[in-house]
């Protein structure tokens, strides 16, 4: 039957329908995005402190190539370009802050480009890349080219150039020469742990300055983008393995702040095992992910062939990352009651 | 705005804090709508099978006089709300988003009730039995937006005894605060429905569990419990979904609803407070349920108000009491933005779930597309039932029905907690929708 016209000739107002909920809160990929990598702006500041120029030139590289990258395969994939989202431009500051500031420029360019080419977009792009996009870029470029990026130089004198004579990590030192010969060049205990702290090191741009690092960490933190689940287990498996292992007369003999401060584990922890992407979504998985990279860490840098070990341990642990999510998920509300299981 | 809020620790675990919006119409004492000319009553305003018209057009009838016969158990009968002549019989706009059989009655303008209601002034003295017949027969459903019938709800089989019968005052739906002015407003009425709750399932332990962002509306119910030692007020954490029925009982009774149970496999029962006053009405005056409280708010109407509306008033009448819809409104919701849907037309009527009509402007309508998700985890610790709402995202987006099954989707009750706190924009409740549909049409 024809319902009868109810209301008289009026004129309906245009409504919007969908399924709700009809609210959202203010957060966004993007937002979020963009506000991880204003928390490294610390870093990024204190690396051109450090380093002059050339870190300058390899952040900027690093991020104009992953841009291009990211623009180019999204228009070769005819998917809708999305370089606003802020996932590229992340990508390429976590990498620059991977390399060493003498790397020559075709190095942060390439790994740029296997970052966002291979490492994300031929694996499905955001939200589908198995492994951490900027670690992928590092690792391909650190086994390419082995010998410069294992090469590392003193912080400047001047802001233009780096000083031409090349000096190691001490981790490097640490494992090919021992705690003795660090003490050798920083005197006292106090003063390796500071230079440490603040960053006046040798090393990769990010992994110099733990300050800077623990700053914007702090930040990211208490705007809960990231949570204590992976970094606080990840940072303090490595203090306490290396504690117990780490020593050369024995055990618990080791330099667990040693470990915990350098290598790029402050910035492994806290800006890369929390990727969302690809690490675990629950909590308790997460735990368990911050654990075990910490362990791989201590063993590659243990008795492995590289001093520091925490990209390799992240991009080992992103593998398993869907596995201990399935395996690891929270027990449905009721569910232990609905099959007779007392609580 | 109250500035003070009363403590409460008791709550669920999972959940989020949507802004509530509550304070465009919390202040404000509920006026009584116009009686509709036309009221448009669907014969079908609750889960379950639906009525069948036993009136013909050009008809005469009275308000409170039964229109709809049920047709089962699960059913509840329906009644003329205004007094008049039956006009049509057919299909009408209804909230679900479809048309569906509905009586529209044209109001003589005389709101009659019908003659031989009967009161009951000692009204506790009567039966269970006598009491539940008086709530079937007045067609009380759950108010609170399920609008599942109230009788069946009374009517536990043997093997589960109940021994809590809880009120849901929460109103945890943001904007809405029909429940809210219903308990400062009808203080008695709701506690004297829950004793008759309480008489029927012969249980001793009454609660009302009410947000703590309401102190007026805990003191107005904690003063109309004063002589009645046996119903608790009983404040409960601030958080949505704080009054679905499984966390508030979590809350409240420290019970955990077995995932695909009922609250009466632990004892519970739980009504909502407008559906206690209805209980109240029907069992002291014989009153069928004819009229509720219903909240117009939101951004786009001009004078958010709280209105006694009857069942049948069209969107359009309430909207237009409540100043019209402003120039930049863009979405009408029955219900509240959470859980509420969004309706294509305002010929839509009242019905006895209705708890409110929320219109939001334009700026607050997100219209954004949906990104790839990004695997945050914040749907994860949001969902009150503990599941993984990316997961089910990711099944069912490629059409992976029985994973999401797997995923535990059928202990989803939908309340948008997951959606709200995707930063990807995900549509997880369409999904999920979609998803159950798509299942129970395989199982046909």
């Amino acid at each position: 039957m024809e319902a009868p016209a109810l209301v008289q000739a009026k004129e309906q107002p245009k409504l919007i329908v969908s399924i709700g909920p009809h609210m959202h809160d203010e957060e966004s990929t993007a937002k979020i995005m963009w506000t991880v990598s204003g928390a490294l702006i610390p870093a990024s500041l204190m690396s051109v402190y450090y380093f002059g120029m050339p870190a300058v030139m390899v952040i900027l590289v690093c991020l104009v190539t992953s841009l291009l990258a990211e623009a180019g395969m999204q228009w070769l994939l005819k998917k809708p370009i999305t370089l606003s989202d802020g996932s590229a431009f992340l990508t390429g500051l976590l990498l620059a802050l991977n390399l060493p500031a003498n790397a020559p420029l075709y190095i942060p360019f390439v790994g740029s480009v296997v970052a966002i080419m291979i490492a994300k977009h031929l694996f499905g792009g955001l939200g589908y890349n198995i492994f951490n996009p900027a670690l992928v870029g590092r690792a391909f470029v650190l086994v390419s080219f082995a010998k410069i990026m294992t090469t590392f130089v003193a912080p400047v004198t001047t802001f233009m150039a780096l000083d031409a004579k090349t000096t190691a990590t001490p981790l490097v030192i640490l494992k090919e020469e021992g705690i003795a010969r660090l003490l050798e060049i920083y005197h006292t205990k106090a003063a390796l742990y500071q230079d440490l702290f603040v960053g006046n090191r040798a090393g990769s741009l990010g992994e110099t300055s733990v300050a800077a690092l623990l700053l914007g960490a702090a930040f990211l933190l208490m705007k809960r983008y990231i949570t204590w689940h992976v970094p606080i287990p990840f940072i303090a498996t490595v203090g306490i393995l290396t504690w117990i292992f780490g020593g050369h007369d024995g055990l618990m003999t080791g330099d667990p702040l040693l470990h915990m401060m350098s290598g790029g584990l402050i910035l492994g922890a806290f800006f890369m095992a929390t990727d969302y992407v690809t690490g675990p979504s629950v909590r308790s998985a997460q735990i368990v992910f911050g654990i075990c990279a910490g362990a791989l860490t201590v063993l590659i840098r243990l008795k492995g062939g590289y001093p520091e070990g925490v990209m390799f341990a992240i991009l080992l642990m992103n593998c398993f990352a869907p596995l201990l999510d399935r395996a690891m998920r929270s027990r449905v509300f009721g569910k232990a009651e609905a099959k007779g299981v007392k609580k | 705005m109250e500035a003070t809020t009363v403590k409460a620790k008791d709550t669920f675990s999972g959940g989020v804090h949507p802004a509530d919006n509550k304070q465009l119409t919390a202040h404000k004492p509920t006026v009584t709508a116009a009686i509709p000319k036309r009221a448009i009553i669907p014969l079908s305003q609750h889960i379950g099978a639906p009525t069948k018209s036993i009136v013909v057009i050009g008809q005469e009838v009275k308000k409170g006089e039964k229109i709809g016969e049920t047709a089962g158990f699960v059913s509840a009968p329906v009644h003329a709300s205004v007094s008049g002549k039956v006009v049509a019989l057919g299909n009408f706009p209804h909230i679900l988003g479809m048309d569906i059989p509905a009586v529209v009655i044209e109001s003589d303008g005389k709101d009659e009730w019908i003659g031989g209601l009967k009161e009951n002034p000692g009204y506790l003295t009567l039966s269970p039995d006598e009491l539940k017949k008086l709530v079937a027969d007045a067609g009380i459903v759950g108010m609170g937006g399920a609008t599942f019938p109230t009788h069946v709800k009374l009517s536990p089989p043997k093997e589960k005894p109940i021994d809590v019968v809880i009120l849901n005052g929460a109103e945890c739906e943001p904007y809405l605060t029909s429940d809210h002015r219903l308990m400062l407003e009808k203080s008695k009425e709701i506690v004297e429905g829950l004793k008759i709750l309480m008489r029927i399932l012969n249980v001793s332990k009454g609660y009302i569990g009410i947000e703590s962002n309401k102190p007026d509306a805990i003191e107005a119910m904690t003063k109309a419990a004063a002589g009645s030692p046996e119903v608790k007020v009983w404040p409960v954490k601030v958080k949505y979904p704080q009054g679905a029925e499984k966390m508030l009982i979590k809350a409240i009774a420290g019970r955990t609803v077995p995932a695909g149970g009922l609250p009466m496999d632990v004892g519970v029962v739980v009504q909502n407070v407008g559906t206690a006053e209805a209980i109240y009405n029907a069992v002291r005056y014989g009153r069928p349920l004819v009229e509720r409280y219903v909240t117009v708010t939101g951004r786009g109407v001009r004078e958010p108000k709280n209105f006694l509306a009857r069942i049948g008033t069209p969107f359009s009448q309430l909207i237009e009491e409540a100043g019209g819809l402003t120039d930049t409104a863009a979405k009408v919701i029955s219900g509240g933005p959470m859980m509420g849907m969004s309706q294509y037309t305002l010929d839509v009527p009242v019905i006895k779930g209705t708890s409110g009509i929320t219109v939001l402007p334009k700026n607050e309508v997100n219209t954004n597309s949906y990104g790839p998700c990004i695997r945050c985890g914040r749907c994860i610790d949001a969902c009150p039932m503990k599941l993984q709402p990316s997961y089910l995202g990711l099944y069912i987006e490629k059409g992976h029905y029985e994973d999401a099954k797997a995923y535990n989707l059928m202990d989803c009750f939908e309340c948008g907690s997951c959606t709200f706190v995707c930063p990807a924009n995900r549509p997880m409740v369409h999904w999920v929708k979609k998803a159950k549909k798509e299942l129970a049409k395989k199982k046909n």
